[in-house]
């Protein structure tokens, strides 16, 4: 166990005195960070980081821009980020949020990829701020040994490095690193290096040029289960009669170290405590209120343990896969309700209408690999257009259902790697008529209507050739 | 309704009445029809209510996925299907083994509502195919008793079918099988037998023929038809009832009817080459004679006629005897004597228990108790006396084919309870005639004897007051005009001649009733009492049909619920283990049960079956039964060979279910033995008893079954009780070398293990003798020899 972690420091240093060589040769920016303070939440399998960044405007000319950079192979795993600056003194304090967006810069070293903050406030020359930024990692805990049988416990590596990459200059930081048990196996010491508890502190370091890197890996139990969608579709139908139907397809797999050998029964049942930790038994996933025709099945029926509890506030549904998931056992489920129609439907100034709906997985603490919602707008609906809180992949499809004759426009959205995060409220905006409410039952009408007139007229029209 | 009052102040005559209370009886029975057709459809949804909108057992599960693979690839494809997921490393021809017509049916639904965008998932139209499709059956038997005994009847008949418990047992919603659709064909093969033989029509007869293939499409049991209806025609030629509508309701029916069954892949060339269909070719050739004698003795006169007789009965008789010997000598040839084996024991009923293990160990090939006929048809059996009785009052052509049909049906059902669904249609149709006929004496004479009505009045009196405390009552009347007036549309003059002949002309008719009924009228207050407890027992019967169709047969038995102090209790342990399998399983795994789980495994699974349900290779089901009931590394090697990966078993053990895999287990011996000697029954019984308590032989308590059933079984009460044996096991602690548990689901009710991988070669440790049972056992072993010679 001991012999890769050391391998991977010494790869690590001769990286980060890689580093050190191509930063030199980078310009250099004016502004410097006075004070870093970073907390990593690894308490579940989405790691929290919360940075909080004292920037200081050494340069002469004012800017609004800062940067954050991330090493490669963070940013494939990087769910969100956001950054927000709190204003005011004591009790007035506001908190505002600020734009974070991706940014290429041409002499990026080592492929660092970067996001620019946007402040409200040019940040004038000698002034400082404080920033916070919370961003979220998902895959990002490694299961080591990769492989556990029913009664082991789940042990995982984390990467990171000791020191915050950044391209300025950081006088004092400090990370902090919370496990979710004291059980840490191993973890890489950067002098100074503490662990009191649950919790790994590293630094505070002083004075590290832009582009600092010391490489890290911590060893540590986390039985907490691995809720990994691999894919969700969301379809959300509108239908003016009143209702707004939601179904959603999941596929469901536990992420952690994959479950090898045997599974026994009479040792899940018996000692549940010892057998199984890491398993995900239940999920929780939160509805909006007044939900009514839940349901829960998969392709081959029903599935019967699941639980709804409403109140006026919120609804939860307690579901269970018909099995409890191990490492790597995968399920696949569809859960179905349908919502008031005037709670998320609602009309803009201009005539239009739109709705108002969350994005993400309402399941609780999951991670979704890849999430297409598709809104099924009414027949007969014009110009519809969506606009989501963050950027996703958008395309129109065309469905038929009950009785279509120029079928739905379906809005379909695109979006990869969420967490519950993502859960924020999108619009589709649309413009419809009310008199397309009619077309079906006038169809049906008029269909029952030339059916008995030819009943009628077959009734009364003598066909024999003979008399 | 305004058009006939105006006509009736009009032409103030008893024939524009007639025709407004005859408007009005035709719309009322149609609505009745309507109803009855709700009814037949809204019984059968107990299980989608009590439970879910879900296929259940076994063989529908084949039916829906085939179904499936219909509507994802479309018809050719389906002719074409072989499957490679069961019967490994066979695979099974499904398009030219397989009944189509219901796949097709439910299908073309599918097909029909998704081309109207109504988008119902194949599921869905495959749970709510069997109801649909018993309503229908219930107008067919409107329509059947109707041509018999006139419409009261037919209607009566066609209420007690929509909800008859034995049609119900095999078509609830989501009892997706071939019967489902049978029943309906098969009562709509006779309606159109009958109609052509009262009309005469040779349309009739060609869509006789077409019902009779969609029947061949729909079930086996299409040889029933065939076989019955030369019966009849036998009867009416033996009984001299010979006419040109027999001819005409036979002929085509035989030439067309078996030239559509060869079409059928499955029938194919069976139609002409099985003894099944002999007897209808028999008849064929024998009509035909008779067909010529009547000829003959047409243009001959009597004297002539006598003398060609004798010349053709001496020659004919010499010819004959050499055919027959010639045909004897053909059939005998074959070993089963052309019989299909399921045939065989419906002739005799002890056939299948002596030599086809197979088809005596589904239980619903055995023959039936006495409770279950009361279970099962209820009052209908007493009913069905009194029905056969006015049957023969007058005895006609079709009467008598009733008869006929509920006299063999009665039979059939006696050998296999399975048969009982074809002896529902017909006791209830004798029922309905019973009825009918007792609820006309008693109505009738009620109204003869009502005080305070003048004999002249009377007549139209009685009539009328029939037209509205009895519906069916009037339909017998009713139907008479309209049916005369199709037949001048048809120009059946034949059939009007005959009508001329039953009936006489209205006022005669009515006044020879109102004779008749002064006659036979019963006391007023015994004939109250009776109606009262006629409508007692029909109310008794409509009690027990929704009884029996809410408790007893909405069941899907994947799902099973039991009922405790706290509430309902669900237990879903199948759908839990098909699902593991299907989603943490390799697609290519193979995965060996007993055969009764081979459907639901691949259609809810999708994993590759050793073994299914299908049951057509004995040698197959044989070699899982043997490796079920050998030892542990015995059993390895045999599932080995097979390739498979995982054996699943169902063990009731924990939770009292009682059909699990240890209460078939003695099937599995048999079948096994029967092919693969070394396995003997005797040495799973202890003093010829079969037991798995401390008594148990040493070969039960080591066989696999016993082992992957029982495995760790200790562990959950500490005494290891079997709720279902109610006892305790004998081998307790035992530990598996070849085997791993890979999954049990919650109940325990289902057991999944996995065959460990081969172990790998030791030098110098390789044993020279192999163990006795290996050796001395069947080719597949040593095949499996062949293959790891290091064993």
């Amino acid at each position: 166990m001991e012999a890769p972690i050391r391998a991977r420091e010494i790869l690590g240093f001769t990286l980060l005195s890689l580093l050190f060589f191509v930063c030199r040769s980078s310009p250099s920016h004016n502004l410097l960070i006075s004070n870093a303070e970073r907390r990593i939440d690894l308490s579940s399998h989405i790691v929290k980081v919360y940075l909080t960044l004292k920037v200081e405007n050494a340069g002469s000319t004012p800017t609004s821009e800062i940067l954050l950079a991330f090493p490669p192979t963070q940013v494939d795993h990087l769910a969100t980020v956001e950054a927000l600056v709190t204003k005011g003194k004591r009790k007035k304090t506001t908190i505002v949020h600020l734009d974070v967006k991706p940014t290429e810069l041409p002499d990026a070293p080592n492929e660092t990829k970067y996001f620019t903050i946007y402040l409200a406030n040019p940040l004038n020359s000698g002034e400082s701020t404080t920033l916070e930024v919370l961003y979220l990692f998902t895959h990002s805990l490694e299961p080591f040994p990769a492989e556990i049988g029913q009664s082991e416990s789940q042990l995982v590596f984390y990467r990171d490095s000791a020191l915050i990459l950044s391209p300025y200059h950081i006088k004092q930081q400090t990370t902090f690193l919370k496990a979710p048990s004291t059980k840490v196996e191993s973890f890489t010491r950067v002098e100074p290096t503490n662990r009191a508890g649950t919790e790994m502190k590293y630094g505070p370091y002083e004075d590290r040029p832009s582009y600092s890197f010391s490489p890290i890996l911590i060893h540590f139990e986390n039985n907490s289960p691995f809720p990994v969608v691999e894919e969700l579709v969301r379809e959300v139908e509108i239908s003016h009669w009143g209702n707004l139907q939601v179904t959603e397809q999941y596929t469901l797999v536990h992420g952690g170290a994959r479950h090898k050998g045997v599974f026994s029964r009479v040792d899940y049942q018996s000692r549940p405590s010892l057998n199984g930790v890491s398993s995900l038994r239940y999920l929780l996933a939160r509805l909006p209120p007044r939900v009514h025709s839940v349901y829960y099945r998969d392709e081959i029926g029903n599935i019967s343990s699941s639980h709804l509890r409403t109140d006026s506030r919120k609804s939860e549904l307690e579901i269970e896969p018909r099995y409890p998931l191990f490492g790597g056992w995968k399920a696949t489920f569809l859960i179905g309700y349908g919502l008031p129609l005037q709670d998320f439907l609602f009309e803009s100034s201009d005539d239009r209408r739109y709705l108002n709906f969350t994005f993400g997985c309402p399941l609780l603490d999951t991670v979704v690999d890849k999430l297409t919602v598709k809104v099924v707008l009414p027949e007969g609906s014009k110009d519809p257009s969506a606009v989501v809180p963050f950027p996703v992949e958008q395309h129109f499809e065309t469905k038929y259902s009950y009785l279509d004759v120029v079928g739905r426009t379906v809005v379909v959205m695109e979006k990869k790697n969420l967490v519950p995060v993502h859960n924020s409220h999108f619009q589709v905006y649309y413009t419809f008529k009310p008199m397309f409410m009619l077309a079906e039952p006038l169809m049906l009408t008029t269909a029952f209507f030339l059916f008995f007139v030819a009943c009628v007229a077959y009734l009364h029209i003598d066909l024999s050739i003979r008399k | 309704m305004a058009a006939p009052e105006t006509s009736t102040a009009a032409v103030p005559t008893l024939h524009t009445n007639n025709t407004v209370r005859n408007a009005f009886g035709g719309v009322l029975s149609f609505f009745i029809l309507l109803l009855i057709g709700v009814l037949a459809f809204s019984i059968r949804l107990f299980s989608v209510i009590k439970y879910e909108s879900v296929i259940h057992e076994f063989d529908p599960y084949f039916n829906y996925r085939v179904t499936q693979f219909l509507t994802k690839k479309g018809i050719y494809d389906f002719w074409n299907w072989f499957d490679d997921r069961t019967w490994y490393p066979l695979g099974r021809v499904i398009g030219g083994t397989v009944y189509p017509g219901l796949t097709l049916t439910a299908g073309t639904i599918w097909w029909l509502l998704n081309s109207l965008n109504i988008p119902l998932s194949v599921e869905t139209v495959c749970v709510f195919t069997a109801p649909i499709f018993s309503a229908f059956a219930s107008w067919a038997t409107y329509l059947l008793t109707k041509e018999v005994k006139g419409a009261g009847a037919g209607l009566t008949a066609a209420v007690l079918l929509a909800m008859v418990p034995s049609y119900i047992s095999r078509s609830v919603a989501g009892s997706y099988d071939n019967e489902a659709v049978a029943i309906f064909a098969l009562i709509f093969t006779f309606y159109l037998y009958i109609k052509t033989l009262n009309t005469g029509s040779l349309f009739y007869a060609t869509l006789n023929s077409i019902a009779y293939f969609y029947m061949v499409c729909s079930w086996g049991g299409y040889t029933f038809i065939i076989n019955l209806i030369p019966m009849h025609v036998l009867l009416c030629i033996v009984t001299g009832r010979y006419s040109s509508r027999l001819y005409i309701a036979y002929a085509p029916l035989v030439v067309l009817g078996t030239l559509l069954a060869a079409l059928v892949p499955v029938v194919g060339f069976n139609a002409v080459m099985t003894s099944e269909h002999f007897a209808s070719f028999l008849v064929f050739i024998i009509i035909h004679v008779v067909a010529f004698v009547y000829y003959i003795k047409g243009i001959l006169s009597p004297k002539m006629f006598k003398v060609a007789v004798t010349l053709v009965v001496s020659v004919g008789l010499a010819v004959c005897c050499a055919v027959i010997a010639v045909l004897i000598a053909l059939v005998a040839s074959s070993p089963t004597k052309g019989w299909s084996g399921r045939s065989l024991s419906l002739l005799d009923p002890t056939y299948a228990s002596k030599y086809i293990p197979i088809i005596a160990s589904v239980s619903e090939h055995q023959p039936p108790t006495w409770p279950s006929y009361f279970m099962d048809i209820n009052v209908l059996a007493f009913l069905v006396p009194a029905g056969i009785i006015a049957c023969f009052l007058p005895l006609t052509d079709a009467s008598s084919f009733v008869v006929l049909y509920i006299a063999t049906s009665v039979y059939f059902s006696g050998v296999m309870v399975r048969l009982m669904l074809v002896l529902a249609p017909a006791a209830c149709i004798t029922s309905g005639i019973a009825l009918s006929e007792a609820f006309d004496a008693l109505t009738g004479s009620i109204k003869f004897q009502l005080p305070g009505v003048s004999t002249d009045a009377e007549v139209d009196a009685g009539e009328t007051s029939s037209d509205t405390t009895e519906a069916q009552n009037d339909e017998v009347k009713a139907e008479k005009p309209e049916e005369t007036s199709k037949d001048r549309r048809s120009k059946k003059s034949k059939k009007k001649e005959r009508e001329h002949v039953e009936r006489p002309s209205a006022k005669a008719k009515v006044k020879t009733k109102a004779e008749k009924k002064r006659l036979l009228a019963l006391p007023l207050e015994a004939s109250a009492v009776s109606l009262l407890l006629l409508i007692v027992l029909g109310a008794f019967y409509v009690v027990h049909c929704v009884w029996a169709a809410a408790e007893a047969y909405s069941a899907p038995s994947i799902v099973l619920t039991s009922r405790s102090r706290d509430g309902l209790h669900v237990f879903d342990d199948f759908r839990e283990a098909y699902s593991w399998l299907r989603h943490n399983t390799d697609v290519d795994d193979k995965v060996a049960s007993w055969w009764d789980y081979g459907y639901q495994t691949t259609a809810m699974a999708n994993r590759t079956v050793i073994v299914d349900n299908n049951t057509w290779n004995n040698t197959h089901i044989a070699t899982v039964g043997t490796a079920m009931s050998s030892p542990e590394k015995a059993a390895w090697e045999i599932f080995h060979s097979l390739d498979v990966k995982y054996v699943l078993v169902v063990f009731g053990g924990l939770v009292g279910y009682p059909s699990d895999d240890i209460n078939k287990f003695l099937w599995m011996v048999r079948i096994g033995g029967g092919v693969f000697p070394h396995i003997k029954e005797p040495d799973y019984l202890r003093d010829g008893q079969y037991r798995i308590d401390s008594q148990a032989t040493p070969t039960m308590l080591n066989c696999l079954m016993y082992k992957l059933s029982y495995y760790r079984f200790v562990e959950t009460d500490g005494k290891a009780y079997d709720k279902v044996r109610r006892t305790e096991i004998g081998k307790k602690y035992f530990k598996l070398t070849h085997f791993e548990e890979v999954f049990t689901t919650h109940h325990w009710m289902v057991r999944i293990y996995k065959l460990k991988a081969p172990k790998n070669r030791i030098r110098g440790k390789t044993k020279k003798s192999k163990s006795k049972t290996s050796s001395s056992s069947s080719s597949k072993t040593s095949g499996t020899k062949k293959k790891n010679p290091w064993h």
